[in-house]
């Protein structure tokens, strides 16, 4: 066809693993992957971690990231086999008619140079446009993108701007040499909730009054809905289906596809408050040592027997402090928790040892929150042996048990946690937390470092644990369809003060406040349009920049 | 409003000031407050209680150590260094000659090997896990492996006996033409260099691989620039710190080494007149040695870091 | 069981008979340490595989017993450095604020002079005896044990499960024990050998300037320095301990790379 772009056909790209204390060998990661993109379209790549989604978004540039090569098929550009060219082909073609926009733009830009030349760069080196023009043309992709000041933005160097603007700043970088093609490498993934849809409607309509084509390449289905018009879904470097992006959101023929779209949608019946709060945390305040600035201001929550309460907010919202200040780890400036009908000492150190088993706490990186040199047996049998004395065959019975009730299993007891994945981690946390028989448990953003259905399936455990041992949860984090998925009552954080608190239904029914506003619509919805009546209807610019 | 680069300058001198002084105590305590005493050393075991306890006068010895402390520091610093205790000459006469002698020796080594150290370092990254890049590494090894003093003595036995290509001791004297003065520190010149190189091609492969990996560079390569120019426009600007820090810190070495590597050519430097007095136990001097050895190294850290902060983009375009 | 890699065999193998030689110097050396038995300067032969040195000792017997010396004080003075550079470095990293600003800046200040200088500066006063050599060189290089090992603990203590054990109740002890301990045992194990290394090196140059060991002890810096004058006249019995040293400090160099690499694969965990 004549207005086909890029024609990539049986893909296959190697790696070499170093397995330590073996030969280093090479395996393929990517098997046999074919699509072809139109000129000033967009396809989304989507799938979770592992599927090989940014290798093949690079080798439409021909490029290997470490120790990554192409092993087999052919990339088509333009009607030409970009494979065949050499190191000097490449390198023309790069910067030129595809161009990039990674991840961490603020790992991206180079510290040491001015935005403004780091921009206009390909451009020049392509000869693309003079000086002056590339410039020209930077202010105008700078003022499209909603960076402030266009005409000066260029003058300041990478770590005088946001990360936000960064984003922006590279989506203008990548457009400025006019190409055919850009790579959008999960451009939004790092980003606080707010901050994304800003940058994702500017790099929507960027690409549509551009005229580029575009591969978006995210983990997130609900993002790439709202900018591509195909979608390929990739597991395991393989396709698992292909279609432009209604049939996919809409009618899915995969079950891997359909679990990615019904993902986030458990659901969950609210439970009534008790009579009596298990925790209640009064107007309490906090702030980190040797600084005069309030983290908390006035913090007052209740959490009852057997329910979650969820704390929402972005990063710098204060929520993580309120997780630091009810375990004790950072003493409050004023207020007053109390736990179980009693009143909990502002220092962790002054607590009884029932007050520190009945209250465990489970972390988002599960990697670190494990001793690397520990089995999992004595992970989960340690506070079984710290806080009830068991030993031998009857810690062993039961740390079997609590692996029966990760669903993990007798057979995990003897490994290290770097021989589990990163679902298995986090259950093993949740064992940990479970044998020391607490009656609640804060988790600090325990799902946001795991793939989607990883994530639903500990959102799930969590449930049915609760439901089982009657556990209460402090449930931290900034996805609100989390919270939508297990809370029954939920605090609104903001600057370090709960803007809104009521139980689940109340929170989440208009009217709004202005910022629950803004935290609420930004949540990506997997409905063709959403973008669009977002933007068109906020009533608040987003929180951070 | 000062800019803050300023501020943080004028801290790190004053720093590096204050390290200065409390090392120049340092050296002081390290001679007085250990068990052996000056006179007795300078008389022996033999010495009559009278004649100790005249020499302990005579050197002041009876005064409070921090009287004595400074009395010595304020001299010091007024360019009065004492006099020896073994013949009664000034030291800081004494010194002049051979520290210019010393720093002759030094800046030769360190002019060859600062820039072959980059150079060879920059081609190791260039050919990272290759045969250059495994060469290279192989060789800096063996030599950092052999103590200075050895690879002195395999150099004079290879080219000053089995090849008489150079005096195997590296006499100078006031007179000598730069080209004399060249040909008879060409052994000492090379052992030095082979010391540092070692260590410094090392650290700035390190350094610059550190850069290398950066995700800015992986930017700059798919702009579809030329492998040169990243590493100029790219990486160079950000290596600038470290590397300057690992030139100062194998310079500092270069100190050390020098030491070691004057006593085996018999150079009439900085070195050999500590060691020389060390064995005969003549305090002041090892004092004034020591004092001028450990500014010579903390002014070298000193300007590591001056250059570090001066090169930081974030410290000199602050928010 | 992960393989041990041919190169860590090789240093393993080589340091076992350094070690080993020098333990059994007495029953391995041909001859006696100070037994003149020979000519000045002999050549090698099937008597004296080395030859002889500058008054007509065995080289080979010199080179064994002074091999012995240097890694018995070597060995001391690391041993003496790691016990109190490690002690004080994780009581700074555990203990945390005054104590330790005062150790890291009272570290900071002896390292400001040079370890040779200062070294030089404290034996020009001191007698000079084996005990006084393995204390200054020991607590000289205490300073950079301390270091590293303040910053290994200092990384390992922020960590999440370092922080949970202490939110379970934990004690100090087992803090220190079974969080921090094992984790922090390899890169020091690896750091041990590089201390050794350098270790040899600073005794052999003490020596060998006159003022580490004292004849009639033998000791590798000592033999240079015994027949440096032979070197003009073309006599390459003063070379001999370079041989050795280099030996010795490559192979410990090796065995030391591959305790680094076990240590950084196992916390590379997972692959792929």
């Amino acid at each position: 066809m004549a207005d086909t772009l890029l024609d990539v056909r049986d893909l296959k790209i190697a790696a070499t693993v170093y397995p330590p204390g073996e030969k280093p060998r090479d395996i393929e990661i990517v098997h046999g992957v074919s699509f072809t993109l139109q000129k000033g379209k967009v396809l989304g790549l989507i799938g979770e971690s592992g599927a090989g989604k940014s290798t093949i978004g690079l080798s439409s540039m021909a490029y290997g990231r470490g120790g990554v090569r192409i092993s087999g098929g052919q990339v088509m550009l333009n009607g030409r086999d970009i494979l065949a060219g050499n190191e000097a082909g490449l390198r023309a073609l790069r910067g030129k008619e595809v161009t990039y926009v990674a991840q961490s733009a603020a790992a991206a830009f180079n510290p040491a140079k001015r935005l403004m030349e780091q921009v206009i760069e390909a451009t020049l080196k392509h000869g693309r446009a003079s000086r002056a023009e590339a410039e020209a043309r930077a202010v105008k992709l700078f003022r499209k993108l909603g960076l402030p000041e266009p005409e000066k933005f260029g003058e300041r160097y990478p770590h005088q701007v946001s990360g936000g603007q960064l984003q922006r700043a590279m989506t203008a970088m990548a457009l400025c040499p006019e190409p055919d093609l850009v790579v959008f490498d999960e451009p939004t993934t790092a980003l606080d909730v707010t901050t994304q849809i800003d940058v994702l409607a500017a790099i929507k309509e960027a690409i549509h009054d551009t005229g580029v084509a575009a591969l978006y390449i995210t983990h997130d289905l609900a993002v790439v809905a709202q900018v591509a018009d195909h979608i390929m879904v990739l597991r395991n470097g393989a396709m698992v289906e292909y279609g432009d992006t209604r049939q996919i959101i809409e009618a899915p023929h995969e079950d891997y596809t359909r679990a990615l779209v019904s993902v986030r949608s458990i659901d969950h019946e609210e439970k009534r408050p008790t009579p009596a709060p298990l925790l209640k945390v009064e107007n309490l305040n906090a702030r980190y040592r040797g600084t005069a600035f309030d983290v908390l201001k006035n913090v007052s929550v209740e959490l009852h027997p057997g329910q979650t309460l969820a704390v929402v907010g972005e990063s710098g919202s204060g929520k993580s402090t309120l997780a630091r200040a009810i375990t004790g780890l950072l003493s409050p400036s004023a207020g007053r928790i109390s736990f179980a009908g009693r009143t909990l000492s502002a220092e962790m150190e002054d607590r009884s040892r029932d007050d520190l088993r009945e209250l465990q706490m489970i972390y988002q990186m599960a990697d670190v929150a494990m001793n690397p040199r520990h089995t999992v047996g004595k992970i989960i049998g340690r506070p079984l042996e710290f806080y009830f004395g068991l030993k031998g065959a009857a810690k062993r019975r039961r740390v079997i048990e609590l692996l029966d009730e990760i669903e993990m299993g007798e057979k995990f007891i003897d490994r290290y946690p770097a021989e589990l994945s990163g679902g298995q981690k986090q259950r093993v946390c949740i064992a940990r937390a479970l044998a020391a028989k607490p009656k609640m448990i804060i988790c600090d953003e325990v799902t946001s470092a795991l793939d989607p259905l990883v994530a639903d399936g500990i959102l799930k455990l969590l449930l049915d644990l609760q439901r089982i041992e009657g556990v209460a949860y402090l449930f931290i984090t900034h996805d609100l369809a989390t919270v939508r998925a297990i809370a029954d009552s939920i605090a609104v954080m903001y600057r370090g003060q709960v803007v809104r608190y009521g139980s689940k239904a109340e929170v989440l029914a208009p009217p709004f406040d202005d910022y629950t506003d803004l935290l609420l619509s930004s949540v990506p919805e997997m409905k063709l349009g959403w973008l669009e009546h977002v933007i068109a209807h906020r009533k608040m610019e987003s929180a951070g920049a | 409003m000062t800019h803050p680069i300023v501020k943080l300058l004028t801290q790190r001198i004053a720093l590096g000031l204050l390290l200065l002084l409390a090392a120049s105590a340092l050296i002081f305590a390290g001679t007085q407050i250990l068990p052996g005493d000056v006179a007795q050393s300078i008389l022996g075991q033999s010495a009559t209680p009278e004649a100790l306890a005249n020499l302990r006068a005579e050197l002041g010895l009876n005064e409070p150590a921090l009287t004595r402390y400074l009395h010595w520091l304020g001299a010091a610093l007024q360019g009065d260094l004492g006099t020896a205790l073994t013949n009664g000459q000034d030291i800081a006469t004494a010194m002049g000659q051979r520290l210019s002698n010393t720093l002759f020796l030094a800046a030769c080594a360190a002019v060859i090997a600062v820039p072959t150290a980059i150079l060879l370092g920059l081609i190791a990254v260039r050919y990272e896990g290759r045969w250059p890049d495994k060469l290279i590494s192989g060789v800096t090894l063996s030599t950092v492996s052999v103590p200075e003093f050895l690879l002195g003595y395999i150099a004079m036995f290879l080219l000053a006996v089995k090849v008489t290509a150079f005096p195997s001791v590296a006499t100078i004297y006031a007179g000598m033409s730069l080209l004399e003065k060249l040909q008879a520190v060409a052994l000492p010149v090379l052992v030095l260099v082979l010391v540092v190189l070692g260590h410094m091609m090392r650290m700035t492969r390190a350094a610059i691989l550190n850069v290398m990996q950066s995700a800015y560079i992986e930017t700059a390569e798919l702009k579809g620039l030329r492998p040169f120019v990243i590493i100029a426009k790219h990486a160079l600007p950000n290596a600038i710190a470290p590397v300057v820090n690992v030139v100062m810190l194998n310079l500092a070495y270069l100190v050390v080494g020098v030491v070691v590597v004057e006593v085996v050519f018999i150079y009439p430097g900085m070195g050999q007149y500590l060691v020389d007095h060390v064995a005969k136990r003549d305090v002041p001097v090892v004092q004034a040695c020591g004092l001028v050895f450990a500014a010579v190294y903390i002014g070298l850290n000193m300007l590591a870091d001056v250059i570090a902060i001066l090169a930081n983009p974030r410290l000199r375009h602050p928010k | 069981m992960t393989r041990i890699p041919l190169s860590a065999l090789i240093g393993l193998a080589l340091t076992g008979i350094y070690f080993f030689t020098a333990i059994f110097a007495d029953l391995i050396a041909p001859y006696d340490v100070a037994e003149i038995v020979g000519g000045v300067w002999e050549p090698a032969s099937s008597q004296f595989l080395l030859g002889t040195d500058g008054i007509g000792r065995d080289l080979l017997s010199r080179m064994i017993y002074g091999g012995q010396t240097t890694i018995l004080v070597a060995t001391a003075a690391t041993l003496l450095s790691f016990v109190t550079g490690s002690l004080l470095g994780f009581t700074a990293a555990v203990m945390g604020g005054g104590v330790d600003q005062a150790l890291s800046r009272g570290v900071d200040l002896i390292m400001a002079i040079p370890t040779l200088i200062f070294a030089l500066i404290v034996l020009s006063v001191m007698p000079v005896s084996l005990p006084v050599l393995i204390l200054v060189m020991g607590l000289l290089d205490a300073t950079r044990v301390f270091r590293l090992s303040r910053a290994v603990a200092v990384d390992i203590a922020v960590m999440d499960y370092v922080e949970a054990s202490r939110l379970r109740g934990e004690g100090r002890r087992w803090v220190i024990f079974h969080e921090i301990l094992p984790n922090a045992l390899s890169p020091l194990v690896a750091e041990m050998g590089l201390r050794f290394i350098f270790m040899v090196l600073f005794i052999s140059t003490l020596s060998f300037l006159g003022l580490g060991v004292q004849p009639p002890l033998a000791d590798w810096g000592g033999i240079v320095k015994e027949n440096k004058d032979g070197i003009i006249y073309g006599v390459p019995a003063a070379l001999a301990p370079a041989v050795a040293i280099a030996t010795l400090a490559i192979s410990v160099n090796l065995v030391a790379d591959w305790i680094l690499n076990r240590t950084t694969s196992l916390k590379g965990g997972r692959n792929g």
